[in-house]
């Protein structure tokens, strides 16, 4: 019988722990659905190349910070843990630089400043705080991968079409033969806005389902911003209303 | 004098951050949807991007590189920038009330826009000294309050344009925002 549990209850934990891996991809895709991280989206994605090297850094940065804030969330105060986020992310980053700076030299020179803006990177900092902060260190690195999978397809797909387009390469394979004129502005910045809108429309088309808001709330800095903006709101509209009453008195 | 001009102007027009850079794109969509709160945060980072960029400036020059760890930059000034806008929010809402009031919700904001870091760094990247740190930081801040206050305006056209069910929302903010970016793109060239 307990044998029986036990096997229940494993197979239970693999089905969560896939679940948890996909969710990233398309169900929660950090680009895509949830909109984050939209400043490297535009930036690098010129070529799908660049498009994978961000999304690699960007993986790995996730999945080492999920990771040491998922063991450190019962040492972490509450009152100073987006400080102590920020700093683990920031470490995490530096290793990246330094590791790209010395072995792929090319990459760190295209995307340029874009490698130390990950700590910036919304993403990051929301796992970190909604879900590293809460879960188990192996189901934290498990979604870091997925969150980081689904960011890099995101970015391989807009880096594709913006390289096709834009350039006739893809990775820099010659696909036009130089028949055809490639239509610049898509490596331009313009592009960038364009073919992000164009392959959001598609995926929400595909996946029928929407975006429902375009803000940065879903952070978890913004987050807070927010709630202690409507705290302040609420208590401001107390006060006042007890001075009415005050006042009526 | 002239220089100073320079660096503001491109950093306005022919390098906007949001526009050709990329940089700041989060609040850029986030709060162009309302003129008041565009307003209030385009204040915020000008205020920010400016102190930031002298801060980071000195930290890099008086810190960081006469003991030589330049590496650890990034970590640097991300809570250089963190502690700095505490401060600013603890002196504005101590002495000048007022503003507070108006910028004080945009500045916890603040520290996770990657224009104020990217200034930074930027700074750091074109070997500026302390003056051209702050006049870049004002300009690039500024060039951020256009942008907003532009794509606000093509914004509420949009909201009441009939498009495509699938296009609504987002995508079609994009596709707007790309076609602020071509008016931009003009720009290119200048200097």
């Amino acid at each position: 019988m307990s044998n029986v549990k036990a096997v229940q209850s494993e197979s239970g934990k693999v089905r969560a722990a896939i679940k948890t891996l996909t969710n990233g991809i398309i169900k929660e895709n950090p680009t895509l659905r949830l909109v984050l991280g939209t400043c490297p989206t535009l930036a690098v994605t010129t070529s799908a190349i660049f498009g994978v090297g961000m999304g690699i850094s960007a993986t790995l940065v996730l999945i080492g910070s999920n990771v040491v804030i998922s063991l450190l969330r019962k040492v972490i105060p509450d009152k100073v843990r987006i400080p102590a986020y920020i700093t683990i992310i920031a470490g995490f980053v530096t290793i990246i630089q330094l590791l790209l700076k010395a072995y792929v030299p090319v990459l760190d020179k295209a995307l340029g400043i874009f490698i130390p803006l990950i700590v910036v990177n919304c993403i990051i900092l929301a796992r970190a705080e909604m879900f590293a902060s809460k879960n188990t260190v192996f189901m934290s690195a498990l979604d870091g991968l997925g969150m980081g999978l689904g960011f890099t397809i995101a970015l391989l797909i807009i880096g594709s079409i913006r390289e096709i387009l834009g350039n006739g390469t893809w990775f820099g394979i010659n696909l036009t033969k130089d028949l055809i004129d490639p239509a610049v502005i898509m490596i331009l910045p313009p592009g960038g806005f364009i073919a992000f809108g164009l392959v959001i429309a598609i995926f929400n088309k595909l996946t029928n389902n929407k975006v429902e808001k375009i803000d940065c709330h879903a952070c978890g800095m913004c987050g807070k911003a927010q709630e202690t903006y409507e705290n302040k709101v609420n208590s401001e509209s107390k006060e006042k209303s007890d001075d009415r009453e005050v006042a009526v008195k | 004098m002239r220089e100073i001009l320079i660096i503001i102007l491109s950093a306005i027009l022919v390098e906007n951050f949001v526009l050709t850079k990329f940089l700041g794109i989060c609040p850029f969509l986030g709060v162009s949807n309302n003129l008041s709160s565009a307003l209030g945060m385009s204040g915020a980072v000008v205020f920010v991007m400016t102190i930031a960029s002298g801060a980071t400036w000195a930290a890099n020059e008086f810190l960081l590189k006469p003991f030589g760890i330049e590496y650890l930059q990034t970590l640097t000034f991300i809570l250089v920038i963190a502690t700095l806008v505490q401060f600013v929010e603890i002196v504005l809402k101590k002495n000048v009330p007022a503003l507070y009031k108006s910028l004080g919700i945009y500045l916890p904001l603040i520290t996770t826009n990657c224009a104020v870091l990217g200034v930074s760094l930027l700074n750091i990247q074109r070997e500026y000294n302390f003056v051209q740190s702050i006049v870049y930081g004002m300009g690039a801040g500024l060039g951020f309050t256009l942008a907003l206050l532009i794509f606000a305006g093509v914004r509420e056209r949009v909201e009441s344009a009939e498009v495509p069910k699938t296009f609504k929302g987002l995508p079609i903010t994009l596709i707007a925002a790309g076609l602020v970016s071509i008016v931009f793109f003009g720009f290119q060239g200048l200097f």
